[in-house]
C-alpha cells in the first residue's frame, strides 16, 4: 500500500511540474540570436596583462558590432600564442613587447607571422620605486646615488646587499647584468610574478616601506600607484648587443601588432581592422581602469569607450 | 606514493648497530661538512645565472624549435597525433554540448541546470544513498546560486572527460601491472614522472602536438591525473589475499577467469578509491589547463588575479571545492557499502529525473540558471574584506615569525647545501643513504646526484631541496599536532575535515595574493603556500594511523594511570609510525609538487626556472631541465624516505 501511494504522489508531484512548466515559461529557441556577415572567425588571443585585454577588448567589440565577425578569444600566454599562427589557431595578436626571439623563430625562419604595424602604445621597462621614496628621496631616482640607500632595501631574501625585486617571468630582464656591470650593491631576487610585483608596490606605498622593483608601463597599477622610474645610463642602439656586458637601461618599445600570415595575406575585414588599428597610451589607459579598478566586463569597457570615441573606431574600420 | 609503489627497493637488512653509535656516525658526518664548508666555502658549487644557460639547455631549444617547423609535414603529427587530438576534442566538445555549450543550433546546452541537479542527484542516491544525493542537489545549486553555473559545468565537462579517458587508459594498465611484476617496475618510474613534472614544462609543447583546445587541455589533465588510477588499481590487485587466488586456481578456474571472478571483484572498493583520487588530482589541474585556454573556472581565477581581485578568484576557487567536495563524497560513499535502494525509489527517482533533464531541455526557466537570489557576489565582497583585514593588520605578527624561520631554518640550510663545493654535498648525500638503506639506497641517490649535475641546474637544486626539506619539517610539525588531535576526537575531526578538503583543492593562485601581502615575495611564502596545500594529507594520514590504534591498548595506557600526553607519546604515536613515515613520505612529494608554485612567490632556484622557461622561448629548455631536476629530486626523496619507513616500522 505504503508504495502505491508513494509512487501516486510522486507522478503527481510530475504532472503538477509539467503543467506548472507549460503554463509559464518561455521555450528554448523562441529567440533566435542574430545572423553573422561575411567577415567569418576572428581568433584573437588574449594574452594574460590588462593592457593587453584592453586593446583586445575594444577591437573584438568593433569586429562584432561593425564588422559581424565572429571573434573567438582565445587566452593564452605569449609563446603559446604566436605557436597558434603556425597551427593555424591564432589570427592576430594585438600587443607585442619586442619580443626578438620570437620575431626571429615565427617571422624570418618559419614565416607564419607578420608585423601588422603600431597600436601606437609606447612601452617602458625599468627600475621603479614608489611614489613616497621618491618624494622623501628624489636623488633616489638617479642610478648613481643607489648605493647610499642600499642598506635600507635590504630584506630576508638579499642577504647583507639591497634587494632588487624583479621577475616577471614574461619579460628579458638584463638586471642582473646592471647590478654587476654598474657596481651596486643589489642582489636581483625573482619574485616569479606580475602579481608578487604589484603586490609589494602597493604595499611598499601604504606603509611606507622601502622597495625598488623592475615594472613596465604602461601597467593598470600605474593609475592607483603612480611609481616614479629610476634613471639608469641612457639606452643607445646596441648597448645591449652583449648580454652580459649591458650598462644602460632598457630600450623604449613601440608596442605592435602580430599577425598571422595567411590572416594578413587573405586581407578580410578583420584583417584590416587590425592593421588599422592604432591608439594611444592614454585610450589604453582609459579602458584598462574600467577593467582593472572599476572592474567592469571587457565588452562593456570596450563599449563605454568606442561610444564615446566614435571618430577613433571609424578610422580603423575597412575602407569599403 | 609510498602507499601504493610497495615493490621498490627489495627489504634490506639493516646493519645491526647500536642506537647511540650510529648517532655518532652521524654527528660526524654532519660536523666534517661543517668543517669543510667552512674551507671551502662558496667555491665549486655549480652556480648558473638566471639568463645563463649550458650547451644541454640549449639542445633542447633547439629540438623544439625543430619538432615546431616540421609539425605541418611530419607523419607523425599528420595521422598520429591529429587522430589523437580529432578523438578527444569530438568527447570533449560532445560532453561540453550536452551540458555547458550552446548546441545543435541551440542557444543552451542540451540538458540545462534542472536536469544536471537531477541527474547528479538521481546518481548520488543510487550509488551513495540519501545523505550524499541531498548534499550533491544542495552543491549544484550553490553552483548556479554563485553565478558560475556554466563556467562549472565546462569544469565538470572537462574533468569528467579526462577521468574517462584516464580510467580507459588507467584501469587496463593498472590490471596489467597488478598482475605482472614486470610491467609494475616499468610503469612504477613512469608514473613517478608523469605525477612529478612540473605540468607548467609541457604545457606549451602540447599546444604544439594537440593544438589550442579542449584536446590538449584534457591531455594536461590526463597526465596529471592518471597516474593514481594506475597505482591504485594495481596496488587493489595485489592485495587480494594469496589463498583467495590459489583457492579458484585449485578449483580449475582460467587466469581469466581468476581476474573476472575473483580479482576484480575483491579489489571493487579499492579501485573506485583509485576513481576517487583521478576526480581529485584532474580538479586540482583546473587553473592550470586555463592557461591554455581550457574553458571554465580556472578561466575566471586566472583573469581574476590579473587585477589582484581576490574577491572573485575566491568565489571562482570556492565552485572548485564544491565540485571536489561533491565529487568525492559520492565516490568515497560508492566505494564504502554496496547500497540496494527500493525499487519504487529508483523509479521515482529516474522518473523525476527524466522530467527535469525534459523539462529542462525545452523550457528556458528550467535550461538557463537566473536566480534572484545572488550569493556569488556577497561571497565576493566577504572575501575581499577578510583579505585587505588580514594584509592590513596581520603583517606586524607575520613578519616576525617569517623572520624567525628564515634566519633559524632556511639560511643556514640553504647555506650548507648551496655554499658547499658539490662534490662535498653529493658524498654527504650519499653515505647518509647508505646508513639509511643501505647500499642500494646509496646507488640510487648518487645516480640521483649525478643527473642534477648533469641538468647543469646544481646550486638551484640545492636551495630548493633546503625549502623542500623546511616545508617538509612543518607539515610533519602540523601533522603531528593537528593529525593527533582530530585521532583522538571525532568531533574534531568532524569539523577540521571539510577545512582539509578545501585547502587541498582550492587553486593555490587564490590565496597567494594575500600571502604575498603578508610576507612578500620570498622563499618563506613558498614555503607556507606548500604547507597548505601538504599539510592536509599528512594531517589526513596521521589521524587515520592514530585512530587505527586499537582502543583496548588505550584504554589499558589510561587504566595504569597514563596522563592524556604519555599516551599520546609512549603508545599512540609509537604505534601509529608506519602513518608517521607515509605522512612524511606523501608531505614530501606535495610539497615537491607545489615548488613551481613557489617559484610565481618568490621561491627562485628551480620554480622560478620553470615558470620563465614556459614564458620565454630562450629560457624554454632550460626550465624542461629544471623540470628534470625536480623529478629527480622526487624520486631520491621518495626512494629514501622509503628506505628509512621500511627500516623504521620493521
Amino acid at each position: 500500500m505504503a508504495r502505491h501511494s508513494v509512487l501516486g504522489t510522486v507522478s503527481a508531484g510530475l504532472v503538477a511540474l509539467v503543467v506548472l512548466a507549460g503554463c509559464g515559461g518561455a521555450k528554448v529557441g523562441d529567440t533566435s540570436s542574430g545572423a553573422t556577415g561575411d567577415c567569418g572567425t576572428f581568433n584573437l588571443a588574449i594574452n594574460p596583462w590588462v593592457g593587453y585585454e584592453a586593446n583586445a577588448a575594444v577591437l573584438a567589440y568593433v569586429a562584432e558590432k561593425e564588422l559581424k565577425c565572429k571573434v573567438t578569444k582565445k587566452e593564452l600566454k605569449e609563446e603559446v600564442a604566436w605557436q597558434g599562427f603556425g597551427t593555424g589557431e591564432v589570427d592576430a595578436v594585438v600587443e607585442n613587447w619586442g619580443h626578438d626571439d620570437l620575431r626571429k623563430k615565427y617571422i624570418d625562419e618559419q614565416k607564419t607571422a607578420v608585423s601588422a604595424g603600431s597600436t601606437g602604445v609606447k612601452g617602458q621597462i625599468g627600475w621603479y620605486v614608489p611614489p613616497w621614496l621618491a618624494k622623501e628621496h628624489p636623488d633616489i631616482l638617479d642610478w648613481n646615488n643607489l648605493n647610499k640607500y642600499a642598506d635600507k632595501f635590504k630584506t630576508s631574501e638579499s642577504g647583507d646587499k639591497g634587494q632588487l625585486l624583479d621577475g616577471d617571468p614574461s619579460f628579458v630582464t638584463n638586471d642582473e647584468a646592471l647590478v654587476k656591470n654598474l657596481n651596486l650593491n643589489f642582489k636581483v631576487v625573482y619574485g616569479g610574478s606580475e602579481t608578487a610585483l604589484i603586490q609589494a608596490f602597493r604595499q611598499a606605498e601604504k606603509d611606507k616601506k622601502w622597495v625598488i622593483g623592475y615594472f613596465y608601463s604602461p601597467q593598470w597599477l600605474l593609475n592607483e600607484v603612480k611609481l616614479e622610474k629610476v634613471k639608469l645610463p641612457p639606452y643607445a642602439a646596441g648597448c645591449d648587443a652583449d648580454a652580459e656586458k649591458i650598462a644602460c637601461d632598457y630600450p623604449d618599445y613601440d608596442l605592435d601588432k602580430i599577425v598571422s600570415k595567411k590572416f594578413a595575406d587573405a586581407n578580410g575585414p578583420a584583417a584590416q581592422l587590425v592593421k588599422n588599428f592604432k591608439w594611444t597610451n592614454e585610450d589604453q589607459n582609459t579602458v584598462a581602469k574600467y577593467i582593472a579598478e572599476d572592474k567592469m566586463k571587457p565588452e562593456d569597457a570596450a563599449k563605454k569607450w568606442a561610444d564615446a570615441n566614435a571618430d577613433k573606431v571609424k578610422a580603423w574600420l575597412p575602407k569599403a | 606514493m609510498a602507499a601504493v609503489t610497495a615493490v621498490t627497493a627489495a627489504p634490506q637488512q639493516p646493519p645491526r648497530l647500536f642506537r647511540h653509535r650510529k648517532s655518532l656516525i652521524f654527528g660526524g658526518i654532519v660536523l666534517a661538512w661543517l668543517v669543510l664548508w667552512v674551507v671551502l666555502r662558496d667555491t665549486w658549487t655549480l652556480s648558473l645565472g638566471a639568463a645563463d644557460l649550458t650547451p644541454l639547455h640549449r639542445w633542447i631549444n633547439d629540438v623544439n624549435d625543430a619538432v615546431g617547423a616540421s609539425r605541418n609535414s611530419n607523419p607523425v603529427f599528420l595521422y598520429f597525433f591529429n587522430e589523437i587530438r580529432l578523438v578527444i576534442d569530438e568527447f570533449v566538445t560532445f560532453v561540453q554540448a550536452l551540458i555547458a555549450q550552446p548546441s545543435f543550433g541551440r542557444p543552451v546546452p542540451v540538458i540545462g541546470w534542472l536536469g544536471v541537479v537531477a541527474i547528479a542527484g538521481f546518481v548520488s542516491l543510487a550509488v551513495a544513498g540519501w545523505r550524499i544525493a541531498l548534499l550533491a542537489v544542495a552543491g549544484f545549486v550553490f553552483l548556479g546560486l554563485q553565478g558560475l553555473w556554466q563556467e562549472s559545468m565546462d569544469t565538470l565537462s572537462l574533468t569528467l572527460a579526462a577521468v574517462v579517458i584516464s580510467l580507459l587508459v588507467g584501469i587496463p594498465l593498472g590490471i596489467w601491472a597488478g598482475l605482472s611484476d614486470r610491467a609494475n617496475r616499468v610503469l612504477t618510474p613512469v608514473l613517478d614522472f608523469m605525477q612529478t613534472m612540473p605540468t607548467f614544462v609541457y604545457l606549451a609543447p602540447l599546444t604544439l602536438f594537440f593544438l589550442i583546445g579542449p584536446a590538449s587541455a584534457t591531455i594536461a589533465t590526463l597526465i596529471y591525473a592518471a597516474p593514481p588510477a594506475i597505482r591504485i588499481t594495481a596496488h587493489a590487485i595485489r592485495s587480494v589475499p594469496r589463498t583467495t587466488v590459489e583457492a579458484s586456481e585449485s578449483l580449475g578456474a582460467t587466469r581469466n577467469q581468476t581476474l573476472v571472478k575473483v580479482l576484480l571483484p575483491s579489489a571493487r572498493k579499492t579501485i573506485v578509491l583509485g576513481v576517487n583520487q583521478t576526480i581529485m588530482a584532474a580538479l586540482a589541474m583546473v587553473t592550470i589547463a586555463a592557461l591554455i585556454d581550457a574553458p571554465g573556472l580556472g578561466k575566471t581565477v586566472v583573469k581574476a588575479l590579473q587585477t589582484l581581485d581576490v574577491g572573485t578568484a575566491f568565489n571562482a576557487g570556492l565552485a572548485i571545492v564544491v565540485l571536489a567536495i561533491v565529487l568525492d563524497r559520492v565516490t568515497t560513499a560508492a566505494a564504502s557499502e554496496r547500497r540496494t535502494l527500493p525499487r519504487w525509489a529508483l523509479f521515482g527517482g529516474a522518473g523525476v529525473t527524466a522530467v527535469c533533464v525534459y523539462l529542462s531541455y525545452t523550457y528556458l526557466w528550467a535550461a538557463e540558471f537566473q536566480s534572484d537570489v545572488e550569493i556569488g557576489s556577497s561571497i565576493n565582497k566577504g572575501a575581499t574584506a577578510v583579505t585587505e583585514w588580514a594584509q592590513d593588520s596581520l603583517p606586524v605578527l607575520t613578519g616576525g615569525f617569517k623572520d624567525f624561520v628564515t634566519f633559524a631554518l632556511i639560511n643556514p640550510l640553504q647555506v650548507l647545501l648551496a655554499e658547499s663545493p658539490w662534490f662535498l654535498v653529493a658524498l654527504v648525500i650519499t653515505v647518509l643513504s647508505f646508513m639509511i638503506g643501505g647500499v642500494r639506497s646509496a646507488i640510487v641517490s648518487a645516480v640521483c646526484v649525478a643527473l642534477l649535475i648533469a641538468t647543469g641546474l646544481w646550486q638551484d637544486s640545492m636551495i630548493t631541496l633546503a625549502s623542500t626539506l623546511v616545508a617538509t619539517v612543518l607539515v610533519m610539525a602540523l601533522g603531528i599536532v593537528v593529525g593527533v588531535w582530530m585521532g583522538r576526537s571525532r568531533r574534531a575531526d568532524r569539523v577540521i575535515r571539510p577545512v582539509l578538503d578545501a585547502a587541498q583543492v582550492m587553486p593555490a593562485f587564490v590565496y597567494l595574493v594575500p600571502f604575498l601581502a603578508l610576507f612578500s615575495a620570498s622563499r618563506f611564502t613558498a614555503i607556507i603556500a606548500a604547507v597548505v596545500f601538504a599539510a592536509p594529507v599528512a594531517i589526513k594520514i596521521i589521524a587515520d594511523g592514530i585512530r587505527a590504534v586499537s582502543p583496548a591498548t588505550v584504554e589499558a595506557s589510561t587504566a595504569l594511570g597514563s596522563s592524556s600526553w604519555q599516551t599520546i607519546v609512549k603508545v599512540q604515536l609509537p604505534m601509529a609510525r608506519g602513518a608517521l613515515t607515509l605522512a612524511a613520505n606523501q608531505g614530501l612529494i606535495y610539497v615537491l609538487s607545489m615548488v613551481v608554485v613557489g617559484g610565481l612567490v618568490g621561491a627562485g632556484a628551480l620554480g622560478y626556472d620553470v615558470v620563465a622557461g614556459f614564458s620565454q622561448g630562450q629560457l624554454y629548455g632550460k626550465g624542461l631541465a629544471a623540470g628534470l631536476a625536480i623529478v629527480v629530486l622526487g624520486v631520491m626523496l621518495d626512494r629514501l624516505t622509503q628506505a628509512a619507513a621500511k627500516r623504521w616500522t620493521n
